[in-house]
């Protein structure tokens, strides 16, 4: 594995690369994603680099109906809300990302604590290529 | 790290004025910090004018997005002929402005400056919906930008698991909004100054002006319920759930406690200051609390000597319905898990035993982000000196009043107590 920064520049590209990266600590064990270079628990600052397995559940989640213009952008409105949320991985940290596979019309079915498997959204091409970072139930 | 935290020497609030606030399309920054300005001058007992005024701390989160121009503590030191004093600018998202209060505070606590003005500003209805969306947005950590959330969506799911661990229901939401509407048909500085009947009946004339079908709600529950009035905006926040997108202005004159009773027989004396940090929504430990709004309070609780029950009202952070419940626990007045109920209660009405939001909260005053934590203070300001007219809490001796605000994610918060001698 190449030698990248504990950056969100480096998270990123490993998104790119359908990988989910985070950084653990040398010192203490704990473990964070997107990684960080300073440990939060004990501020070492020998960390490695750890691919998550890309498993968890549900913790927290909205339905959005006005949502940002590159949401927007990918046809999502009041008529076509998207689901988003926080998903507690089974290494332990918690994790922003979109939830696919759900029907956000019908948020009175999601429900917390669901299992979820990773999935990489690929958007754009070439100079402008993103990646974002999504979960659906198992 | 100290026990007790304690400030150089004593400062007090002699004067406040706040804006009208709304959207106003021919009024800019300059024109609503000028009205809040006169309001204030004119609220200075004994008088006060920009002579006396050492240096001015400006709080504004964005107005570089908003109107596309930056550094405003100088265009308002000119426009209120402070220059050539000093004039900085505090940015804290949308606890901007509590933080220019704070920072005055210190500058007169270090004994450097005697009087300093403190004050707030934005201008945001000038862009549209989306785009007022995508810059309260950047006030987020970058790992919920990228899963698309905007802020009514962490409220969202903050109510999400809220909802999960204590059995509230958006049903229980509707008793807070219900409440900062009636409280705001009482503040005629508030954007929306009406109750949920008022609006009701607004809603039943227009259909009636225009031939349409009448609708026919039972009650304010029924209305809040109804998709069509009530629309969804992040599930489960419908638009009465939310804050409106404000302009608006709020300053005040802070001056050093030995120097007090030469500008008022009746100042406040500031006798808490807490402020707090937080790593946003993947990054806390809970998801229905907000750690650096515990640390302000905790903070401004030991500098004040006081506890959660002496602190008789309370102005909170409600961009949102849901932020005003985890804001109420997160201050200490209620449990975890227990605020919802202190609210279907009637506890937080003006006329329960801790009102909250008396000035009808950032969700019906109106939430100019800049201005928010002082225009906050302002209403402590006005109900502690008995000067809060219709809305006046009325069944209490007042001595202790605070302000919550918080910016971003949980990012920023802070908490002052503000006592009446």
């Amino acid at each position: 594995m190449p030698e990248r920064s504990f950056s969100d520049i480096s998270y990123n590209k490993y998104l790119d690369e359908e990988q989910l990266m985070g950084s653990r600590c040398k010192k203490c064990g704990a473990t964070f994603t997107p990684p960080r270079a300073i440990c939060k628990k004990c501020h070492s600052q020998e960390l490695e680099w750890i691919q998550m397995k890309g498993k968890g559940k549900l913790a927290a989640f909205t339905c959005i109906y006005i949502g940002p213009p590159f949401m927007i952008a990918e046809g999502y409105n009041r008529e076509n809300p998207y689901c988003t949320g926080v998903i507690e991985l089974e290494e332990g940290p918690k994790i922003c990302a979109r939830i696919e596979g759900v029907d956000p019309q019908k948020p009175e079915t999601i429900k917390i604590g669901i299992p979820l498997t990773i999935k990489f959204l690929h958007r754009g091409e070439g100079e402008i290529l993103k990646t974002y970072l999504a979960f659906e139930p198992v | 790290m100290k026990e007790k935290r304690q400030i150089g020497r004593g400062v007090c609030v002699v004067g406040a004025g706040m804006s009208r606030f709304g959207m106003f399309p021919d009024k800019d920054s300059k024109d609503l910090f000028i009205e809040a300005y006169n309001e204030m001058i004119a609220s200075v007992d004994k008088g006060a004018g920009p002579e006396d005024i050492d240096a001015l701390y400006l709080g504004n989160f964005s107005n570089d997005y908003f109107v596309h121009q930056a550094h405003w503590a100088p265009i308002i030191a000119d426009a209120i002929g402070h220059t050539p004093k000093p004039a900085t600018r505090t940015e804290c998202a949308c606890a901007s402005s509590a933080l220019a209060f704070k920072e005055g505070v210190f500058a007169i606590a270090s004994g450097f400056y005697d009087v300093v003005l403190v004050g707030g500003m934005e201008e945001m209805s000038k862009c549209k919906t989306e785009e007022v969306t995508e810059g309260l947005a950047a006030a987020a950590f970058p790992s919920e930008l990228a899963a698309g959330f905007t802020f009514p969506g962490v409220f969202g799911a903050i109510s999400s698991v809220y909802f999960t661990k204590y059995g509230c229901r958006k049903e229980d939401l509707f008793n807070v909004t219900i409440k900062s509407h009636n409280n705001a048909a009482l503040n005629h500085k508030a954007q929306i100054p009406f109750t949920i009947r008022d609006i009701m009946k607004q809603k039943v004339e227009r259909a009636r002006q225009k031939g349409t079908p009448i609708p026919t709600w039972k009650d304010e529950k029924e209305f809040l319920k109804d998709p069509k009035a009530n629309p969804m905006v992040a599930y489960p926040m419908s638009l009465y759930d939310c804050c409106p997108i404000s302009d608006g202005a709020s300053c005040m004159l802070l001056v050093s406690e030995k120097m007090a009773r030469q500008f008022t027989d009746d100042p406040l004396y500031v006798i808490g200051i807490g402020q707090g940090s937080g790593a946003g929504l993947q990054g806390s430990e809970s998801l229905t609390s907000f750690e650096a709004s515990r640390q302000a309070a905790s903070e401004a609780y030991k500098m004040s000597g006081l506890k959660p029950n002496d602190i008789q009202f309370c102005e909170v952070h409600d961009c949102f319905s849901m932020a005003e419940i985890i804001d109420i626990e997160d201050m200490g007045f209620f449990k975890p898990g227990e605020g919802y109920k202190a609210v279907n209660e009637g506890v937080t009405r003006r006329d329960g035993s801790m009102p909250i939001n008396t000035s009808g909260g950032l969700k019906c005053k109106g939430h100019p982000v800049g201005a928010t934590g002082i225009a906050q203070l302002h209403e402590v300001w006005e109900q502690l000196r008995g000067k809060a007219g219709e809305r006046q809490i009325p069944h209490k001796d007042l001595h202790f009043g605070a302000a919550q605000n918080i910016g971003g994610t949980g990012g920023t918060a802070t908490v002052t107590i503000l006592e009446r001698r």
